[in-house]
């Protein structure tokens, strides 16, 4: 399937997000993420089935003042 | 907080007796050194150990008073136009009990007089009349603005406490400014004082200033009748009540009045009488506590005591006043006014003692230019 | 009686707000928090991926965590940020920084007033980032910001209170807490702005640039205290030559 991530075009084979997160090797937990711009809670990860040209957005903290 | 009356709660008779009591020397020095002072401080300035450093304190307000208004001193003239009242305030000579005859302007008859105090020079009028809603009406008081406005840079209101509405609409008629003497912030006290009429309702008359200010007058003015309270009491309370409007108001210009009690017609005991050295003590103690305030002295003081107060923080005061109504343009005339004037000097005779002490008189400060083109064609 | 900071019906002890940005390894960034004593800790969101790893591994789950807006050019970024920071689970705190300047990095403060009006009523705890702008500061808070955070310097320079009297005239004038952040250097600049009446500081720059990060959080966590210690207890007067008695006394004529 065809994806946006963060920006960048990529190619994953997936269904749901969780799958998707999985298979980025990134940790469920600590992340926040936005399918074409709305905010999906991590709760409902799995339940979120992705399709094609989706547009992905993969937020974490880091370091900030 | 949404209202003083909040922050006044904060406040009660207990602590301010509490704190003043506790006042040491060093605590005075202290609030005379900083930038700013807290409510705490000024209570400190009006404490019994406070009024060991007069002339310390006089220093402060007096440089205070410089750095913040010059040299300059703003005139004004107040109108009488109705002694009518349905109030029976009982310290007050136009007591409704009080058998004396009463006069109510007409709005003819109002803009007559005031165009002679116009034709005198005056350019600051203070509007007056007793409490009678429903004679002096908002209608009426807009009527008589709507006449005398052209000729006056500054229409000023000291009636009884009205509605944001209607303050709003007097300004639109050109007031400028409003000021409300509380009388005093004893709650128990000021309901004994004033037992009946629509001014027996203190939390309206409290809360009339922030009215004002809400519905866009430009100065607001707040005052207690000092004599009615121990001193450190309402002279606090006072105080406070501008500190809160300039904090939540800060695009109006807050004024105090700080009127004594003086004989009248009736009989009325003083109970907390004021002398000079704690009235002085007063003044000094708001203005370093509020230095950009401007702070207004009639004439129930003495052409002395205000001439004096000037240097010390004083900046408005009247001249060529009558506290009765009538009688300048019209035949109607009532015989007796509101107090006892100390203070008779005309307008000339004001400018130049104000000079003789090194200050100049302002006879026109501000003018909305938005208000003016009548005002030209009148002068 | 306890002296407390209450922020958002939170109860702080610390009144040291730390960053976690721009340390050399993020692996110093739980000593430092430790050292420093803090209870709210700043962090930024970013897209996964990037140059940066993620930073809450080493941060203790016992602090509250101040996400900011950083990277928002507008307010519509800003509370773009602030909704997914949200997200993430770690409360409503957000701290609004909204800067389009990226040679002074200052911050704007319509833009700011704009994204603090719209998460305030979402029910965030607003914590602005600002000018020290009185009237800015009175915007931020009839649009329901729980304190205004403004700044001692420009951020990262650590050239401390440069802003001091404007900041003294929002403690004059405010009745939210004042919590100074960005600029400040060194612990003594901490500790004015504590003495002159300041709720809090938020340092980050200035910890995480010294040769010691650990023992300059221990630094800043005492001058905090003790700028804060020294407010309590009402600072004496400074003598002032000035008010030297006078040769005409202003009060003569009422002997």
């Amino acid at each position: 399937m065809h994806l946006v991530i963060n920006g960048q075009d990529q190619d994953i084979t997936c269904t749901t997000l969780a799958e998707l997160v999985s298979a980025l090797k990134l940790d469920a937990q600590r992340l926040v993420a936005e399918v074409n711009g709305t905010i999906v809670a991590r709760e409902n990860f799995g339940q979120t089935v992705l399709k094609d040209n989706d547009r992905l957005e993969l937020v974490h903290f880091v370091g900030g003042g | 907080m949404s209202s003083f009356h909040d922050l006044l709660m904060t406040w009660p008779a207990e602590r301010r007796r509490a704190v003043v009591e506790s006042i040491s020397t060093d605590q005075v020095q202290r609030a005379l050194h900083k930038d700013s002072l807290s409510p705490t401080d000024f209570l400190a300035l009006l404490s019994p150990c406070a009024a060991e450093h007069l002339e310390a304190i006089a220093q402060r307000a007096h440089a205070l008073t410089l750095q913040y208004f010059g040299h300059a001193v703003n005139l004004f003239t107040p109108l009488y136009i109705s002694d009518v009242c349905t109030t029976q305030c009982r310290y007050c000579g136009f007591n409704a009990r009080n058998q004396q005859k009463r006069t109510h302007l007409s709005p003819e008859a109002a803009a007559a007089e005031a165009k002679l105090l116009h034709d005198q020079g005056h350019r600051h009028l203070l509007l007056l009349t007793g409490d009678a809603p429903k004679l002096s009406s908002p209608a009426y008081l807009g009527e008589v603005v709507e006449r005398i406005k052209p000729l006056f840079a500054s229409v000023g209101i000291e009636v009884y406490a009205l509605t944001e509405e209607e303050y709003a609409m007097l300004v639109a008629k050109g007031v400028d400014s409003m000021t409300m003497f509380q009388e005093t912030y004893d709650p128990a006290l000021y309901a004994w004082l004033h037992p009946v009429g629509p001014k027996h309702d203190y939390r309206f008359r409290l809360d009339a200033p922030q009215r004002a200010a809400k519905a866009g007058m430009r100065s607001v003015g707040v005052g207690a009748l000092l004599g009615l309270t121990p001193f450190e009491q309402d002279t606090f309370a006072t105080g406070l009540h501008a500190w809160w409007l300039e904090r939540n108001y800060p695009g109006v210009d807050i004024g105090l009045s700080i009127p004594r009690i003086c004989p009248h017609e009736g009989s009325f005991e003083v109970q907390h009488a004021v002398d000079d050295r704690h009235f002085v003590q007063y003044v000094m103690a708001l203005r370093c506590f509020l230095p950009r305030c401007s702070i207004t002295c009639s004439t129930r003081e003495s052409a002395v005591m205000r001439d004096h107060l000037i240097p010390l923080g004083v900046t408005r005061v009247s001249a060529g006043v009558s506290t009765a109504v009538g009688g300048r343009a019209t035949q109607e005339a009532s015989p007796t006014g509101q107090f006892e004037i100390t203070d008779h000097r005309s307008l000339p005779e004001m400018i130049a003692a104000i000079r003789a002490i090194g200050y100049q008189a302002v006879i026109k400060d501000w003018e909305d230019p938005t208000a003016s083109s009548a005002a030209t064609a009148c002068a | 009686m306890e002296d407390a900071l209450i922020l958002g019906a939170i109860t702080l002890k610390s009144r040291l707000f730390v960053g976690t940005g721009k340390y050399a390894a993020d692996s110093l960034i739980p000593e430092v928090i430790a050292a420093s004593g803090a209870q709210v800790v700043t962090v930024a969101l970013r897209r996964v991926g990037m140059q940066q790893e993620g930073v809450m591994d080493h941060i203790p789950d016992t602090v509250r965590l101040l996400p900011n807006t950083s990277g928002a050019r507008t307010a519509e970024e800003a509370v773009r940020l602030a909704r997914l920071a949200k997200a993430a689970g770690c409360g409503d705190w957000v701290k609004i920084e909204v800067i389009a300047d990226t040679r002074h990095l200052l911050p704007d403060g319509y833009e700011t007033c704009k994204a603090t009006e719209i998460l305030a009523k979402e029910g965030f705890t607003v914590l602005p980032y600002v000018n020290p702008d009185l009237y800015v500061a009175r915007s931020l808070i009839s649009a329901g910001a729980a304190c205004v955070m403004p700044l001692a310097a420009p951020i990262g320079t650590n050239r401390g209170l440069q802003t001091r009297e404007m900041i003294g005239i929002l403690l004059e004038e405010l009745d939210v807490p004042v919590i100074v952040d960005a600029g400040l250097g060194r612990p003594s600049q901490a500790c004015e702005a504590m003495e002159m009446g300041a709720a809090a500081c938020l340092v980050n720059t200035a910890i995480a640039s010294a040769d010691d990060p650990v023992a300059m959080a221990k630094a800043f966590k005492l001058a905090v205290e003790a700028g804060r210690a020294a407010y309590l207890a009402g600072p004496g007067r400074v003598q002032d030559t000035t008010l030297a008695e006078a040769s005409s006394p202003l009060t003569g004529f009422l002997q």
